[in-house]
């Protein structure tokens, strides 16, 4: 027990000390803070207006169509599919007819490919002009119409508020931050089993290279060093969380200074006024209210669960990178293809999460966040939105026990294999050391 | 002296092939052991089992008259494999108490005598540089420094000279010989022939996973002695044949016999004094251990076949 400790003593000692550390643990929530916002900023300028022109032989669309984000319309005459480039558009509406009885077919001609957005924007101003018309058809005036609009799309038309009934507890129910602390725990999560598993991986391989293992194995066992090893850098990880939580602290506490609730409320209004760039500015402005509306999240539960699974999920996957380390041999490349099966399960992971985060009770997202290969990722993404006690429970058993058998297994395979020179090992060579008894 | 290591029936087979096929042999306390053979014949398995690194499949070994245990007898241990290694980005200082320290010493101990070994092999300047700026020769050195710094009963060294100039050497030789007076055995593994002659007292060849060859280096020689002398006389006797012998060489008055079946030296010695040559020097040329170690190992491939196992 006490090798292991001085193993785990070096293991963290050399890592922390590094500039590398102090580097990537204060460049990381730089980052996520850029990309969030990054994100969003781009969100908000990248959309390009698409000009189309309208060929309309029923006379009913001309000059109905609004110009948005997406799309702007244009009404030149005579133009067809072979002459709208010289008018100066990039795609021509055809409108053939309309009749009552029959829909009207309308057939869109572009060069370039449109994207989503673009198509859905235009298909949705046709309905509303078919659903306008034919409530005029029916004796709607204009005025009543547009009366009706009025009222339906201001701000009091719709109170609408869900909530979340817990026994005899009724909250209001915040999905938003629900869903933001769901991606980024999952996220991270994502990030730190890949950057500390092949942190695991690269420090196998270098004892392996340097030879320096035989000399370690013939003081210490080889599980001792694995452990040793693995758990110095679930320190290292440990200390970079703590470093991370205080540097986005500090962080959201200097972005309040400058984001004042004044500030926060004219980026609202804005909204309301110019509802075609309200959909651009939303995601930024709903992580904005999120955080000042961050402490209604269930932080007793979320932090200690996001440690745990940061931990065991981490825990759970290192001694399958050290075991992939200790059976490599000069040639990075080999480490790739070895890694496969190791990697494709977290990435499963990340793919069930952005499920669960739509559906957080659905079965795909319990299941995933029940078995130890993606549960450290799908149930933090789960647990703001609520989880059930025993699913929780299921889950971290499930994880404990997974972590000890994927050591159990590694370190077998781990002990033959960091000895082992020259010879490129397989994985069915990889099973049999593993499933071998001695 | 006492036994320090009794190896007896040792065997270790891998998937596709005997490794240590039935090895047993015992050494004294303080002596020089060399364990020669050639590449692939067993020795890094035989060395891993004796340092616990593997188990063996069968057989026993004890160590200073008890079972051998991989955990406790760690102190009693040094080994320095023939694959050095160490921690490129550590401290060449930190690396020592580092090794030391796994090897069961406490820190204060460790200190001491990391700093003690530091002196004598006038590397105190070293403590601060990364291990891997230091050039091969040196950070051999600093491997042998880690080897023997937890003052350990039986040391392990494979091919312990190879990358160290001649002054580096003869350090190291002399720090060898120094141990052994103090008691500690060594376990020399080598092919470097002339070396074993010179330092082991005790030797054991392997081949194949087999011992054949198990004594001292005098007895050995003794064993494949040919029987081969050289004479030099003042003047050639008139009539050179004789019964006794045949010539093997002739070089002026050098002459090189081989005694022949049923005869002694002194035959040969008589037949020159009747023939009134002057003999000035006479002595038996005895086969050197390069010598014996090729004619044992020659005519088997120079890499082991692989063979089938069925166990």
């Amino acid at each position: 027990m006490n090798k292991i400790w001085i193993i785990i003593k070096r293991e963290y000692i050399t890592r922390v000390r590094n500039k590398t550390f102090l580097l990537s643990t204060f460049l990381f929530p730089l980052l996520m803070f850029a990309l969030i916002f990054g994100g969003a900023f781009i969100g908000a300028n990248g959309t390009e207006q698409r000009k189309i022109a309208v060929n309309d032989q029923s006379g009913l669309y001309r000059n109905n169509f609004k110009d948005g984000s997406a799309v702007a319309f244009g009404y030149p005459d005579q133009v067809t599919k072979e002459n709208y480039k010289d008018k100066g558009f990039e795609g021509v509406l055809i409108v053939y007819s309309a009749n009552q009885q029959k829909a009207d077919s309308v057939r869109l001609y572009t060069e370039k490919q449109l994207g989503l957005g673009t198509d859905e924007a235009i298909k949705n101003q046709i309905q509303k002009i078919n659903e306008n018309r034919l409530l005029m058809e029916r004796g709607v005036t204009r005025n009543t119409l547009d009366s009706i609009k009025q009222l339906s799309e201001s701000k009091e038309a719709l109170n609408y508020r869900s909530y979340q009934i817990k026994g005899t507890e009724i909250k209001e129910d915040n999905k938003m931050l629900a869903l933001a602390i769901g991606y980024a725990s999952g996220f991270i999560i994502y990030i730190v089993l890949f950057i500390y598993g092949a942190a695991v991986m690269r420090g196998v391989m270098e004892e392996k290279m340097n030879r320096i293992a035989e000399v370690m194995v013939s003081s210490v066992k080889p599980f001792q060093l694995m452990l040793g090893k693995i758990i110095g850098i679930a320190a290292v990880g440990l200390t970079q969380l703590f470093l991370w939580i205080i540097l986005i602290f500090i962080l959201s506490s200097l972005s309040s200074l400058f984001i004042s609730p004044e500030i926060l409320d004219q980026a609202q209004k804005m909204n309301e006024t110019m509802p075609s760039m309200a959909q651009n500015n939303t995601m930024a402005l709903k992580i904005l209210q999120a955080k000042t509306t961050v402490f209604s999240a269930n932080w007793a539960l979320i932090i200690p669960c996001f440690i745990f699974y940061f931990l065991f999920g981490y825990l759970f996957y290192a001694s399958l990178f050290a075991a992939v380390g200790s059976v490599v041999n000069e040639d990075p490349q080999e480490a790739q293809s070895l890694m496969l099966p190791i990697t494709l399960p977290i990435i499963l992971g990340i793919f069930i999460m952005i499920n669960a985060i739509q559906n957080p009770s659905g079965s795909l997202a319990v299941w995933g966040s029940i078995i130890p290969f993606t549960s450290p990722i799908v149930m933090m993404s789960r647990i703001p939105f609520g989880v059930p006690w025993w699913q929780l429970g299921i889950s971290m058993i499930s994880l404990i026990i997974g972590f000890l058998f994927t050591t159990w297994l590694s370190a077998k395979i781990y002990r033959t294999g960091i000895l082992l020179y020259g010879k490129k090992v397989t994985l069915k060579e990889m099973a049999k050391w593993a499933f071998r008894k001695a | 002296m006492s036994t320090i290591l009794e190896i007896k029936n040792l065997k270790k087979y891998f998937s596709s092939q005997k490794a240590v096929d039935d090895i047993s042999f015992s050494i004294e306390q303080g002596s020089i052991f060399g364990l020669l053979g050639p590449n692939g014949a067993g020795k890094t398995t035989l060395i891993r089992m004796i340092t616990g690194i593997f188990y063996p499949d069968a057989g026993s070994i004890q160590l200073n008259g008890k079972k051998f245990d991989p955990v406790t007898d760690v102190i009693n241990i040094g080994y320095m494999p023939e694959e050095r290694g160490l921690y490129k980005k550590m401290k060449v200082g930190e690396q020592a108490m580092y090794l030391a320290q796994l090897k069961g010493m406490p820190k204060q101990e460790a200190f001491a005598q990391v700093k003690l070994w530091f002196e004598k092999f006038e590397m105190q300047s070293w403590w601060n540089k990364k291990v891997e700026d230091l050039s091969k020769g040196m950070s051999q050195k600093l491997q042998f420094v880690t080897t023997v710094l937890h003052e350990p009963k039986l040391v392990i060294l494979d091919e312990p000279f190879s990358g160290l100039d001649p002054v580096n050497s003869n350090l190291i030789k002399d720090e060898i010989y120094n141990l052994a007076q103090k008691g500690t055995t060594i376990i020399f593994s080598t092919h470097r022939m002339e070396q074993v002659e010179e330092i082991c007292d005790h030797i054991v060849l392997v081949n194949k996973g087999h011992k054949i060859l198990d004594g001292t280096v005098k007895e050995i020689k003794q064993q494949f002695k040919q029987h081969i002398f050289t004479a030099e006389v003042d003047q050639l006797p008139t009539a050179l044949e004789h019964n006794s012998f045949s010539i093997v060489k002739r070089e002026g008055n050098n002459l090189t016999l081989k005694i022949n079946e049923g005869y002694k030296s002194n035959d040969v010695l008589m037949h020159f004094i009747n023939q009134q040559s002057g003999i000035v020097a006479y002595h038996e040329i005895l086969p050197s251990l390069n010598e014996i170690f090729i004619r044992l190992v020659e005519g088997t491939p120079a890499a082991r076949q692989f063979e089938a196992i069925t166990a």
